[in-house]
């Protein structure tokens, strides 16, 4: 399979998909959406790219490959218990700072959040090593 | 005592990080840490006098009752003296010894690693963690048996006796599990505060039994005892040290160690008596007819494990005198002998009897050192054999029941073993001296300063037991019949009846040994006895159960294990309905009456097309359209969450769903025709039994309506989503904080089924 149209329009949806996928992540909290949601939506991007080109070439052209975001995804879920530990608390509790912002605003950020995107790299990187290795040519 | 076994764990690693050139220095330091240990536990021998029992506790897992404990009474004072002193021999000795081989990093570092085990095992104050370190024995046995890897028999000899203690190790384990829900602990005070409640339980028997094969195959008794013989494949520090002194006791220790316990009832004393003596004569009676000097001495030790078996399976207080007084002779002698055996194998190049002889001359410090040695083992005066044999034969005649048969055969055994010391005298010493491959020397001081030193011991404590009586003896007597008692050891004890039977001992034996040397002839006649009458070997009878268990398992393998993805498919659903059918009706919940209100048309059309989808994929016969079609059904299941506000799951059931067609898509190309193969009623089974799958679910989706077995849980999740954790989508919250365990697992289960299709469909060429 190798159409023009398709591979120009995988280039730019690409990005739109994870622009959504991200938004999905961030908004997770109080809306609809989520780490494991962003997680598949970015996943697809990607695989809607690599039906468009092939996927062996997405593979190389991505340079890390699918394993390094569940690499990444699961240290930065370890990384989310950290700050548990550190305050003694049991493992795993949530904990909320507050950040000021300017206009009156202010940002929580906490360690579910964190422990959220690294459901969100983990979700990519498994959805992209099914996809591949399903697509994957036995070489001769 | 715990920091003692951790400097043992990191002197045990240690040895690989010793620079190059300080290497040979690695058994000297290692001896060094045992003298250590045996010093440490010798100050400590006063307080054991005292009987003030030395006991550590550190908590592991208490809810289970799995603790770290160590006591330290007269009968841990006892092994724990004999596992370090002999360690800090043996290890001198393996110095010498190993010098010519390569990997002697890693010998140094199992011989290590075996003695804190053995330490460990000793000092346990807990059953479980005493299992633990039984276990670690095995293992290392184990690796030291099979030392020189590279021959089959050391590989053969390692894995069956890997196999013999593995199963006695576990049979040990469900024992221990066994009486320990009688009362409740695992922890030694416990079960010696409570030997009643034990013994009148009903699982006594069972965990007897179950405790006593574990004993029986790790101190090598009757039926079990084949695997011995074999271990000899190891190099001779590991079977002066393993297989003689210290680990081959360990059944003997927990024997003693759980005597107050278990001991007592008939069913204890006799099956152990019984195996006992059957070993005993096992051992001395196959000893005779060995030509491998190794091989003597494996069988002298199964005698010996035979009679210390014995001894504690009578369990009046003399046999259990006997009995610990034993286990010191035994060990100075057996592990001497184990080290002049290597020494005469080095420096001559062969074990074999009748290629030795006349050593005398060439050895004469070896020979003294022997002669001590196996003196105490025919039990001669005035070493401590001598005194070991006497109350061995007063304890004999004290056997409850069946003295006269116990005393009968203990002197035929002892017979035996007088006979088979003399002729080890005689055969490789004295007479003339047989050219061997290379000529025998002893220089090496170190070959001699471990034999050296207890067979002295086995001749000064001979002469003055009173001092080892006191300081050592007793407390133990006092840990393992929980009674203070008085004991008086001296050499002399009169002309009494037990003397005589000692001089009928010594001239039977004689007179055998005699025999044995003046005629080839009967030497030849009675191996040929053997070899007939004895035709089936324990080991060949081992041997077959292993290879009809291997068979066994591997039709079960096969039966289970087909490899066909649509039969394990099957096998799911098939028990999955089943249980699930059982548990419907045991539910008394009445079913909610299905109430039909009318949805909008557009939900109700919704579940026409999802149904009418769900049916084509199955009947259509063409792969585009099914995977459509699945595709149809699952986006109409999103639109039917979303119709109910569940946004969160619409949106992920969608994209799974358009993720599932893109997996199919892909390996679309890669399957062969679509073609039906099975027959009709392969697919009426299918059928029938997607039916029964179906149905169930059904029914349980609308009983689960009805049952609330506690107060629903998400009334929690509502209420503190956004006041406890700062969230207003609760299915997130739930996914992120309060759950926030599961998702991770979900998520490992996600890496690990990814790694798996990955390593799956890696293509051939890049196969790991």
């Amino acid at each position: 399979m190798n159409s023009i149209i398709l591979q120009i329009a995988a280039r730019y949806l690409k990005w739109i998909l994870i622009v959504f996928a991200v938004l999905a992540l961030l908004r997770g909290h109080n809306h609809p959406g989520g780490g494991f949601i962003g997680g598949l939506m970015a996943g697809l991007a990607i695989v809607y790219r690599s039906f468009a080109y092939n996927a062996f070439q997405i593979k190389e052209e991505l340079k890390d490959r699918p394993e390094r975001y569940i690499a990444l995804g699961l240290s930065v879920i370890l990384l989310s218990f950290v700050p548990s530990l550190i305050k003694n608390a049991t493992l795993m509790t949530g904990l909320w700072f507050t950040i000021p912002l300017p206009f009156n605003e202010e940002l929580k950020l906490g360690t579910p959040f964190l422990f959220d995107i690294g459901v969100f790299f983990t979700v990519i990187g498994v959805t992209l090593m099914f996809v591949f290795s399903l697509t994957q040519k036995s070489q001769p | 005592m715990l920091h003692l076994l951790i400097v043992i764990l990191i002197f045990s690693f240690g040895v690989f990080l010793m620079p190059g050139k300080m290497k040979k220095y690695n058994a000297i330091v290692l001896s060094l840490v045992q003298a250590g240990a045996f010093l440490f536990f010798l100050t400590r021998v006063p307080d054991i006098t005292n009987l003030t029992f030395g006991h550590t506790l550190i908590e592991w897992i208490p809810q289970l009752g799995l603790n770290i404990e160590f006591v330290l009474d007269g009968l841990s004072m006892v092994f724990a003296l004999l596992v370090t002193g002999i360690g800090a021999l043996v290890f001198l000795y393996a110095g010498a010894y190993m010098k010519s081989y390569t990997g002697t990093n890693k010998f140094f570092f199992y011989l290590m690693l075996f003695s804190g085990a053995m330490l460990g095992l000793v000092l346990s104050g807990n059953l479980i963690q005493l299992f633990i370190f039984w276990e670690l024995t095995s293992v290392l046995s184990f690796f030291l048996i099979s030392f020189f890897h590279e021959k089959e028999s050391a590989r053969k000899a390692a894995l069956q006796s890997f196999y013999i203690t593995g199963l006695g190790g576990l049979s040990l384990l469900a024992g221990i599990i066994l009486l320990g829900s009688v009362v409740d602990s695992y922890s030694l005070t416990e079960w010696l505060a409570n030997p009643q409640a034990i013994q009148e339980s009903k699982l006594y028997l069972p965990g007897l039994l179950l405790i006593l094969t574990g004993v029986f195959t790790k101190s090598v008794q009757f039926p079990f005892h084949f695997w011995l013989p074999e271990a000899m494949q190891a190099p001779a520090p590991v079977s002066s040290y393993l297989h003689s002194a210290t680990m081959v006791k360990a059944g003997v220790f927990l024997l003693a160690r759980l005597n107050p316990v278990l001991g007592g009832t008939q069913e204890w004393i006799y099956i152990i008596t019984l195996i006992g003596i059957l070993t005993m004569l096992t051992g001395s009676y196959f000893a005779l007819t060995q030509t491998d000097i190794k091989g003597i001495l494996a069988y002298t030790t199964i005698n010996a494990l035979g009679v210390l078996v014995l001894l504690l399976g009578i369990g009046t207080r003399e046999s259990i005198m006997a009995a610990m007084l034993f286990l010191f002779i035994h060990a100075f002698y057996k592990a001497t002998l184990f080290m002049i055996a290597g020494l005469i194998e080095k420096k001559t190049g062969t074990r074999e009897i009748n290629e030795l002889g006349g050593l005398v001359k060439y050895m004469p410090v070896t020979f003294v050192i022997a002669l001590l040695s196996l003196l105490s083992m025919a039990g001669l005066p005035p070493l401590l054999g001598f005194l070991g044999k006497e109350l061995i034969y007063e304890a004999k005649i004290q056997s409850p029941g069946i003295a006269s048969v116990v005393l009968i055969l203990g002197v035929t055994s002892n017979i035996f073993m007088v006979a088979i010391s003399l002729f080890f005298v005689r055969k490789v010493f004295l007479g003339k001296y047989k050219t061997t491959n290379k000529v025998p020397n002893e220089k090496g001081f170190a070959f001699l300063i471990g034999p050296g030193i207890l067979a002295l011991l086995s001749l000064l404590l001979g002469l003055s037991p009173s001092n080892l009586g006191d300081a050592v003896i007793k407390p133990a007597i006092t840990a393992v019949s929980l009674e203070n008692v008085e004991i008086k050891l001296k050499l002399w004890h009169g002309f009494n009846q037990v003397f005589f039977m000692s001089l009928f001992t010594i001239v039977a034996g004689s007179f055998l040994f005699v025999a044995m040397l003046k005629s080839k002839k009967l030497m030849n006649a009675w191996r040929k006895f053997n070899s007939i009458v004895f035709s089936i070997q324990f080991e060949q009878v081992f041997a077959w159960i292993l290879e009809k268990f291997v068979m066994v398992s591997t039709m079960k393998e096969k039966a289970v294990q087909h490899g066909y993805h649509r039969y394990y498919i099957l096998t799911i659903f098939a028990f999955t309905s089943i249980l699930l059918w059982v548990q419907f009706f045991y539910t008394q919940t009445p079913m909610q009456e299905i109430n039909f209100t009318l949805k909008p048309f557009y939900i109700s059309g919704l579940a026409v097309v999802i149904i009418l989808v769900a049916l084509a994929s199955a009947v259509l016969r063409s792969r585009i359209v099914t995977i459509v079609a699945m595709g149809v059904a699952g986006y109409g299941i999103a639109l039917i969450f979303l119709y109910y506000s569940a946004i969160d799951l619409a949106i992920t059931q969608i994209l799974v769903e358009t993720l599932t067609i893109v997996m199919f898509m892909a390996i679309l190309q890669r399957l062969p025709r679509f073609a039906v193969l099975s027959s009709k009623a392969t697919r009426l089974r299918d059928f029938s039994i997607a039916l029964v799958f179906g149905t169930i679910m059904t029914f349980i989706t609308l009983k689960a309506i009805n049952v609330n077995l506690n107060r629903p849980i998400s009334d929690f999740f509502l209420e503190n989503s956004y006041t406890r954790a700062y969230g207003e989508n609760v299915v997130n919250v739930i996914l992120v904080d309060f759950r926030a365990l599961d998702t991770l697992g979900e998520v490992t289960v996600l890496t690990i089924a990814a790694v798996g299709v990955y390593l799956l469909l890696l293509p051939k060429k890049n196969k790991l």
